[in-house]
């Protein structure tokens, strides 16, 4: 599934790095005790540090240093046991020091991978190439008075973790899987809770192009903060095309920075090289390097749930399921969690089919999460359970279902009370196909005449007949059989 | 009555405080009234009388109640205008913090205030501590009280020139200072007063603002060494809110003042015989080197080989670390703003506006030498040479216990000299600095008068976090010394 892009001579390939900053799930800010918590009133949320009031110092908050430690860890990665803060310097009123601490030549986490399933059924391996520490910076609302900037510093210092690929993207496609990937890792993990609309999760893009075959690195775009990936994948789309354009006409790219406008759909210039910050990094001397022990990482090594490929693959060893179906069902941690509750014991490619289908076409309509779902995994697999052992066919159970959802209840009760129970007594179906036999001598003449297809028919009669309680495929046995 | 009240050490008036000879209110009437009489000296930016009688009646109070809490408890001192202090302007003696009221207290001042010291006010200084003359202050230069035969005014050295004087004009009886290439020690040293600069770590740096991070620290600025070991007991501690504090247990410092130093392995480093040293000088370090072998201590030539980059790497990494501590004096959230036509001018009318000349000179200096093409060259050399200069002093440190050299390479000079020469008035630290880039503690102790009649100051530097045996060398020179000269009219 090679994505090109036709040129004028010929067909350029697109390579795609990213920079995701992911805020890291913690209580309190990465350098002081304010609260992290989203939507408080502006400014609520500011210690004295977050402010940069005269003579204040950071102190870097462990529960941080322990989350990029366990995001290295679940990127596969090299965790380096020495790392060190650095300032990066530059002039803007949401950030108050005047400088980001963040970290430069010496990050907590090195190389590692991340497996990517395409739809094709091919597999990509996007490399990491670091992930480090960083302060977040605060609000710039330019919005609220003609004439002035309002700050709001609530966001100022909440840890962020960058997240650094490789340039290995080829496709607005495979960004678009990275993304969900990187995403679900990291919501698995527990230490970014991956909410783009909320600013959770941000993506800066750097996109260049080359001709098919060649392996050289062409000059880039970086394409800032876009907060969807749906708007990831169009702006990457707009921007390689844009480039393509450009060297047709035998121009060259610049280096520059560049925004996406989604209202437009195009990538405008932000600034050029040349208006590049020089951000004169150097060691914070307020902050000593983080030196860890390869003891504290084994323990957090150890303590890592079940990622998702993993799982993937235990979904398709142990219960038997299609890769496409497990790849669905390991997306969200909270999904498999539920699908492995109504399979317990029970059919679970059946109940598989069910989450993925009926449960998740539900959710769908009405916009809910899985926990949220009106039917608990336990209710789902009763009912599961009740098709397997042909208490009730697949099709009363659709009906059953729908009244769980709506009422809410016990699949059990429910098909008790209503008086679903399938009906598995030879005689008592035996009657009915005699019945149906007798009052249509002209089907059955045509039936055995040769057309089969009436078969169908006679079925759907005894249904009605029973109420759709008789088991179908004893009705189909004995109407074979009687008819014959 | 209140000359002699003024005149007495911490140690004096805590025991006649103990004995219930004075009060604190008594303590502290006289030296306000020493503070407002002596305000030509511009020792302070602000004085705080009413919080100085308040706490003073509190620790009287405690007193009779049989709570008094310790040697200082009622003792009036000065603060330097760096620490945050709660309820009261703090300046930095720089224009860029107008109206600046903090709503916290700095560790340092609040461990102080905690044992019951009486806070006189705030002392003036160089701008953000940059300075060795106390003449880049927004509020104007300090006088030493030691005026030389020609009369003129002197300055009382710096940063910490605000503290020194209100030390040596008997208006406080002692002072905080924050040294971070010098600015304890050559002022006491000026100014005929002791002056310690712990370890880096020892007294905790939050609250303080901050010029150059890897070097400040803060320190006690005394009329005697058992003064400064009592001051620095207090002052020193680990605090969790600053990544860089030690933490190791605090010593009774005083405790270690046993006036025996049998034994002692003093060294003499051979390269701050430095080219053009006056004479004066040269004698009162051999004069100090003879005090001390006479007391029983054994004397060492060594060598500190990389001494002569000192300087140079100090005005690299002091400079670096402190454009990018001032860069949050930005006019957005507190002291002074410049209005301009748009943000930027915004930034440069506040700054250009509110940082005084030698201020903006340092922040040139550190964003050039962080500046990408130029980082290696600078930041980075001046990093390996920090790291040769401490191996200096680690390897001297297997031969002797403690290194003597001068404080300074001359006495003070008259004010408004070396203004405009920074390279001159940077050379007041060339002994000073090595200590500071190494982190270890240093006191300067007076060692007598030059051909002038004005205090020379001898120096002695320990190994880190061996303030104990740095205090008890420098009372034995105190002892040898002698030094009784007070300022004429004082």
């Amino acid at each position: 599934m090679t994505y090109l892009i036709q040129g004028d001579d010929g067909d350029w390939e697109v390579v795609i790095g990213l920079e995701v900053h992911a805020q890291i799930v913690s209580n309190s800010k990465l350098f002081s005790g304010a609260s992290t918590a989203f939507g408080g009133a502006p400014n609520s949320h500011v210690s004295l540090v977050d402010a940069a009031m005269p003579g204040m110092l950071p102190v870097v908050n462990r529960v941080c240093v322990e989350q990029a430690v366990r995001t290295g860890l679940g990127l596969n990665a090299k965790i380096n046991l020495h790392s060190v803060f650095e300032r990066k310097n530059y002039f803007y009123p949401d950030l108050p020091f005047g400088y980001q601490i963040s970290q430069f030549q010496h990050p907590i986490v090195g190389e590692g991978v991340v497996t990517l399933d395409m739809p094709d059924g091919s597999v990509r391996e996007i490399g990491i190439e670091r992930l480090h520490m960083e302060q977040d910076a605060g609000k710039s609302m330019h919005d609220q008075d003609p004439k002035r900037t309002f700050v709001d510093l609530n966001r100022a210092g909440v840890a962020l973790m960058e997240i650094v690929s490789k340039p290995d993207l080829r496709s607005p496609e495979e960004v678009g899987a990275y993304l969900r990937k990187l995403r679900s890792i990291l919501r698995y993990l527990g230490t970014c809770d991956g909410n783009m609309e909320q600013g959770s999760l941000r993506c800066d893009a750097n996109v260049s192009v080359r001709p098919k075959g060649s392996t050289e690195l062409r000059t880039r775009c970086e394409i800032k903060n876009v907060n969807s990936v749906r708007f990831v994948m169009q702006a990457i789309e707009f921007e390689a095309e844009r480039q393509v354009d450009i060297y047709d006409a035998g121009d060259t790219v610049d280096q520059e920075t560049r925004l996406y406008d989604a209202t437009t759909g195009e990538t405008r210039s932000m600034r050029s090289k040349e208006e590049a910050h020089d951000y004169r990094y150097f060691p914070d001397p307020d902050l000593l390097p983080i030196d860890l022990s390869q003891e504290y990482v084994d323990k957090i090594r150890a303590a890592l749930p079940e990622l998702p490929d993993a799982k993937k693959l235990r979904f398709i060893d142990d219960y038997g399921i299609a890769p496409d179906d497990a790849g669905v069902l390991v997306a969200e941690q909270e999904t498999a969690a539920f699908f492995e509750a109504v399979a317990d014991g029970r059919d679970a490619k059946l109940a598989a089919n069910w989450v993925i289908h009926e449960l998740f076409a539900v959710l769908n309509k009405s916009g809910l999460d899985i926990d949220e779902s009106p039917v608990s995994a336990e209710s789902l697999g009763k009912l599961v359970g009740l098709i397997a052992d042909n208490t009730i066919s697949g099709r009363i159970a659709k009906d059953v279902f729908e009244i769980m959802v709506a009422e809410g209840g016990d699949p059990e009760a429910i098909v008790e009370e209503k008086g679903l129970k399938q009906i598995t007594d030879t005689g008592a179906i035996e009657g009915e196909v005699d019945k149906i036999i007798a009052e249509n001598p002209g089907q059955v003449e045509a039936y055995q005449g040769g057309n089969e297809k009436l078969i169908g028919w006679f079925v759907g009669q005894v249904m009605k007949a029973t109420g759709g309680k008789a088991n179908p495929k004893m009705v189909n046995e004995l109407l074979r059989k009687k008819l014959s | 009555m209140s000359d002699a009240l003024t005149s007495l050490t911490i140690a004096q008036a805590a025991a006649k405080l103990a004995a219930g000879e004075t009060s604190s209110v008594e303590l502290t009437d006289a030296h306000i009234a020493a503070m407002e009489a002596h305000r030509d000296l511009n020792a302070f930016i602000t004085e705080t009388p009413d919080l100085a009688r308040a706490r003073a009646a509190e620790s009287d109070a405690r007193r009779a109640s049989g709570d008094a809490r310790g040697p200082l408890d009622g003792i009036p001192i000065a603060m330097k205008d760096l620490f945050c202090t709660e309820g009261v302007l703090t300046t930095a003696a720089s224009h860029i913090l107008d109206g600046f009221t903090p709503t916290y207290e700095s560790t340092v001042s609040r461990k102080l205030r905690e044992v019951g010291t009486v806070m006189l006010g705030k002392a003036n200084l160089d701008e953000f501590a940059m300075g060795s003359a106390n003449v880049t202050s927004y509020y104007g230069p300090v006088k030493s009280p030691w005026k030389a035969a020609d009369g003129k005014d002197r300055v009382p050295g710096g940063s910490s020139g605000g503290s020194a004087t209100a030390v040596a004009a008997n208006i406080a009886m002692a002072a905080t200072g924050t040294d971070t290439g010098g600015s304890i020690r050559q002022p006491a040293a000026f100014c005929g007063i002791v002056g310690l600069k712990p370890t880096y770590g020892r007294c905790s740096r939050w609250g303080i603002v901050a010029f150059a991070s890897s070097l400040d620290q803060a320190g006690p600025m005394t009329k005697t060494v058992e003064d400064a070991a009592i001051m620095l007991s207090a002052m020193a501690g680990y605090d969790p809110m600053d990544s860089t504090s030690a933490d190791k247990p605090v010593p009774d410092f005083a405790a270690a003042l046993t006036g025996d130093i049998k034994g002692l392995k003093v060294g003499i480093p051979i390269e701050y015989r430095v080219e053009g040293m006056p004479y004066e000088i040269e004698e009162a370090w051999q004069k100090g080197v003879e005090w001390l072998k006479d007391q029983g201590a054994e004397i060492v030539e060594v060598s500190l080989p990389h001494t002569k980059y000192a300087l140079p790497t100090y005005y690299i990494v002091a400079p670096a670390e402190a454009s990018s501590n001032l860069a949050r004096y930005d006019g957005v959230r507190y002291g002074l703003r410049v209005e301009g036509g748009d943000l930027t001018e915004m930034y440069e009318a506040t700054r250009g506006e509110g940082f005084g000349a030698e201020v903006r000179r340092r922040v040139l200096i550190g964003a050039y030498v962080l500046s990408a093409g130029y980082y290696d060259a600078y930041y980075l050399k001046a990093q390996k040479l920090r790291t040769l200069i401490l191996r200096d002093f680690t390897d001297a440190f297997d031969k002797v216990d403690v290194l003597l050299t001068p404080t300074a390479p001359s006495a003070a000079f008259a004010i408004g000299e070396k203004m405009d020469d920074p390279v001159a008035m940077y050379l007041n630290d060339v002994f000073a600095v090595p200590a500071s880039l190494a982190g270890l503690p240093a006191i300067s102790v007076p060692g007598g008068l030059s051909s002038e009649g004005l205090p020379l100051g001898l120096h002695l530097i320990g190994r880190a976090f061996d303030e104990e045996t740095v205090l008890r060398a420098g009372q034995a020179l105190e002892t040898a010394a002698g030094f009784t000269a007070r300022p004429a009219g004082f």
